[in-house]
């Protein structure tokens, strides 16, 4: 016997589907590099820095869509990363990176120690639509470190479009001064700290007591999880937001790497 | 090619084995499910293959575990730049699985898909002649932990290793293509490393 799926109807596993993607990316769009010129450079932490760049016939992104760039030596040696993008959508030809310095990093080394305004590198993007967020949805953020870099696009999206829809944010950060982007955050912000703290906050990692009350009285339609950070706080994120009654099929899942 | 003012790069180590764009990620095996890892316990894991097929047939942990052993040992590469040299993954070859379900003539694609729901589209071609495997363990013989896949997954290393569907639970095979999960999401439809096709478009 030949079972044969027709053509017209996709097929789909007889599983519990995984979330779909939130958009259509452009194939066109993510196929061209484009250089960029460097315009300036923030310094957010003792490690990590944002990096403001002029995108020529930027074509716009969604909050949480990511980019890949690359440097290219003398030599014709290129180093390629992926970075997910911080600044909100309708910052005309302009996208700010959040690089943290990462020891012997090829890449965020050449950021925080060489590069200055007026340098030029080559991007390509805007890439992915699974972690996109159009702000459409109840939108229940979890990251850790510069894991809140793709999760602050959409805090930014959300306050420039003064979106009603429900947005809220968990980030976690080993002590205050390790908080990127600490002087933007709202009250749609609980920071969660692991090493240090302001007195009278308790230390400690992200626990099951921080997401209990967003699920206990989520928004009607319920919550859409955006879970970013290490591949260890991902799972133990993603675990506490499933243990508190999120759905499975609504958690999406950025880990560094 | 427009070079980078004051770039220079880490030591260059010439390594015919890197695919273009790549770099070794030395002893880290990054984890990058864009999903919640799912704890499924072997007696709880089957595998199906069903479709353009004369006989579409589903097997659990033991019936798969009676097919004869492969082993793989090389190099994985990830769409993101990460290679990673010298592994070594144990489990059955898929040819072993596809043998006894005897596809189609018609059959030019599948689709590979998890016991989370996540898919992944392949040419029938890159599943057969060796190059693709069911696989169960890694290293010496370790059990696959779950964020890597276990308790089985397929394993497509010729291909960027999105293609090697972690927690695997059947392949739908096709008289045509059908974008998978990241193919739908921007992602090139083969993802050939060494001809660097991350994107569509590439």
């Amino acid at each position: 016997m030949t079972e044969t799926a027709a053509p017209t109807t996709p097929f789909t596993p007889p599983t519990r589907f995984a979330v779909p993607g939130r958009i259509a990316v452009g194939e066109q769009t993510a196929s061209v590099w484009r250089t960029a010129t460097l315009v300036s450079v923030r310094r957010e932490t003792p490690r990590a820095s944002t990096f403001r760049l002029a995108v020529p016939d930027w074509a716009g992104h969604l909050p949480g869509q990511h980019l890949m760039l690359r440097l290219t030596a003398e030599d014709g040696h290129v180093a390629q990363r992926h970075y997910s993008i911080a600044s909100p959508p309708d910052d005309s030809g302009h996208i700010e990176l959040t690089l943290d310095h990462v020891e012997g990093g090829e890449v965020s080394g050449w950021f925080h120690t060489v590069a200055r305004p007026g340098d030029r590198i080559e991007v390509r993007g805007p890439l992915s639509g699974f972690f996109a967020w159009p702000g459409d949805r109840p939108a229940l953020l979890v990251g850790a470190g510069s894991g809140v870099v793709p999760l602050m696009s959409m805090v930014r999206h959300h306050r420039a479009r003064d979106l009603s829809v429900p947005l809220r944010l968990l980030v976690s950060a080993r002590g205050p001064e390790d908080l990127i982007y600490a002087r933007e955050f709202g009250p749609e912000t609980t920071p969660v700290f692991t090493r240090r703290a302001p007195g009278g906050v308790p230390v400690g990692r992200l626990t099951a007591a921080h997401v209990a009350p967003f699920l206990a009285a989520p928004p009607p339609g319920g919550w859409e999880a955006y879970v970013c950070g290490s591949n260890s706080f991902a799972e133990h994120a993603s675990r506490l937001l499933v243990e508190a009654g999120q759905p499975v099929d609504r958690i999406r899942i950025e880990r560094f790497g | 090619m427009h070079v980078t003012r004051g770039f220079t790069g880490r030591p260059r180590v010439p390594d015919a084995g890197l695919p273009p764009g790549q770099y070794d990620a030395g002893k880290d095996w990054p984890v990058l499910s864009a999903e919640v890892t799912p704890h499924l316990a072997p007696g709880d894991w089957t595998f199906r293959i069903d479709g353009a097929v004369a006989e579409p047939r589903t097997w659990d942990w033991d019936a798969a575990h009676a097919l004869p052993g492969s082993v793989y040992e090389g190099d994985i590469h990830c769409v993101t730049g990460w290679s990673k040299f010298g592994t070594r993954f144990g489990g059955v070859s898929l040819d072993a699985f596809l043998d006894a379900v005897r596809p189609d003539a018609s059959a030019t694609h599948a689709v590979a898909y998890a016991h989370t729901g996540y898919t992944a589209n392949l040419p029938l071609a890159d599943l057969r002649g060796g190059r693709a495997w069911i696989a169960f363990t890694y290293d010496d013989g370790k059990p696959l932990p779950a964020e890597h896949g276990g308790p089985a997954r397929l394993l497509v290393p010729h291909l960027y290793f999105w293609k090697s569907t972690k927690w695997i639970a059947g392949l739908r095979l096709l008289d045509h293509d059908e974008p998978g999960f990241w193919e739908r999401n921007g992602y090139h439809a083969r993802g050939n490393p060494w001809e660097e096709q991350r994107y569509a478009g590439d």
